[in-house]
């Protein structure tokens, strides 16, 4: 068996941002995503501090993942975690106050958001700092294209607007109920309906071609 | 029959350096937190400090200044009672317009249909009426229960209203200068606001009317 080939850096970048979506694959991070999408600019908001917290963690963590004792690397990566999101909190309060207190409580419950902890046991620290790094941004950036997504969907039909500006004329009455709870469970169930149909698309049309390149040997469970 | 090779299990590693790796990181978590919070009180403060002026500019339409007055057990008091800090002691605000007094800003708080409201109104003890109000914080229902703010229409009432707030329907009032009228579709957030505001003054009223006013120094 040839040994397995490294995965071109490249790839470390791209994976986060569709195959491995955090939210749309992984199904991670579905707190935020339901709670403050609905706005675009509290979506932006919160993958900012995200993009923050898990590049600030995956840096640390690649870095000293040698010197901490398998006993206590979740503890040690917790309070890594923790002292990023605290931070983060803190910066959005001095800088942006209005969109901190829309955020509430969620900018400090990112300490127990499964992507930030998931990429430090899975990848940082298994994995080199220049690495470990292309994984987080590429994280952050799939987790803010969806984040986004979610949020303009639901400001636009929710409130009529995008980033606070009007884009569907006086007259529209707001489908209220979008910027409300239940809209963010319709909208996230849409949004994976339609991920899962391209996805499955993609993956049909691929059959054919493999199946004309020759007989397959074996499959992979 | 050999036995499945099992992988031996990984030493642990002494307790001291566990300790020792928690408590190194626990040290330099902290100084890095407590560096930031230095760094970034002084804004924060600010920005609460703006958003409360702001308030009070909006409810006591543009006063010149005012003055930070400590609720104390029987007055209002320009010094803050002893042991009592800044931030957190109830405060109210009296706005001065060219030498005379302009009103009191009041924040009060009342439980909404969904969470705390928080908010602060204008008020003058010598004719009992309120001269503004603006909902600081408020989780109320979006579409139905936020027109408490939202509403130009039931905002604008609580420029002209008398206290004790007395809270009527659309269609049902007798014209009194104590009433005010309610949303329809957001009643419970509409009576909370009166609420707070009636709970409050009940309790400040008595201090405001007995206070005599002494200007200060903008």
């Amino acid at each position: 068996m040839s040994p397995r080939k490294p995965t071109p850096p490249s790839q470390e970048l791209i994976k986060g941002v569709w195959r491995e979506n955090p939210v749309l694959v992984q199904l991670l991070g579905l707190c935020p995503a339901l709670a403050v999408t609905n706005s675009v600019a509290n979506s932006l908001a919160m993958s900012a501090a995200v993009l923050f917290v898990l590049v600030g963690s995956s840096l640390l963590v690649s870095t000293i993942k040698r010197i901490v004792p398998s006993d206590v690397r979740i503890s040690t990566y917790i309070l890594i975690i923790a002292t990023f999101v605290t931070i983060a909190d803190m910066i959005l309060e001095a800088s942006v106050p209005a969109v901190h207190k829309e955020l509430g409580a969620f900018v400090a419950l990112i300490v127990v958001n499964c992507i930030i902890l998931g990429r430090q046991e899975a990848f940082a620290s298994r994995n080199s700092v220049g690495r470990s790094l292309l994984d987080a941004v590429g994280m952050s950036i799939g987790f803010t294209l969806t984040m986004v997504l979610m949020g303009t969907v639901r400001e636009v039909l929710g409130n009529g607007t995008f980033l606070g500006i009007s884009v569907m004329g006086p007259h529209y009455e707001p489908w209220v109920i979008m910027i409300l709870p239940p809209g963010g469970f319709l909208t996230l169930g849409t949004i994976l309906l339609v991920f899962s149909w391209i996805k499955r698309r993609g993956e049909e049309r691929a059959k054919p071609a493999t199946a004309a390149a020759g007989p397959a040997v074996g499959k992979a469970a | 029959m050999t036995a499945p090779a099992t992988q031996p299990p990984r030493p642990s590693a002494s307790a001291q350096r566990l300790i020792g790796t928690l408590g190194g990181f626990g040290v330099l978590a902290g100084l890095l937190i407590v560096s930031v919070f230095a760094a970034t009180q002084p804004r924060i403060r600010a920005n609460k400090a703006a958003a409360l002026a702001a308030a009070i500019n909006e409810v006591l339409a543009a006063p010149e200044h005012y003055d930070t007055l400590y609720v104390t057990a029987d007055s209002l008091s320009h010094t803050l009672p002893a042991g009592g800090n800044a931030e957190t002691a109830e405060a109210v605000y009296l706005g001065w317009r060219e030498g005379r007094p302009a009103g009191f800003a009041i924040v009060a708080n009342g439980p909404g249909f969904q969470d705390n409201i928080r908010l602060i109104f204008g008020f003058d003890a010598a004719s009992s009426q309120l001269l503004g109000m603006k909902v600081l914080e408020s989780k109320e229902t979006p579409g139905l229960g936020d027109k408490i703010y939202k509403d130009a229409e039931f905002v604008a009432q609580f420029t002209r209203v008398r206290a004790p707030l007395v809270g009527v329907k659309e269609g049902q009032g007798e014209g009194l200068p104590t009433e005010l009228v309610m949303i329809t579709g957001a009643t419970i957030s509409s009576r909370a606001l009166i609420k707070a505001i009636n709970t409050t003054l009940e309790r400040v009223g008595p201090l405001l009317a007995a206070y005599v006013p002494q200007e200060s120094q903008p």
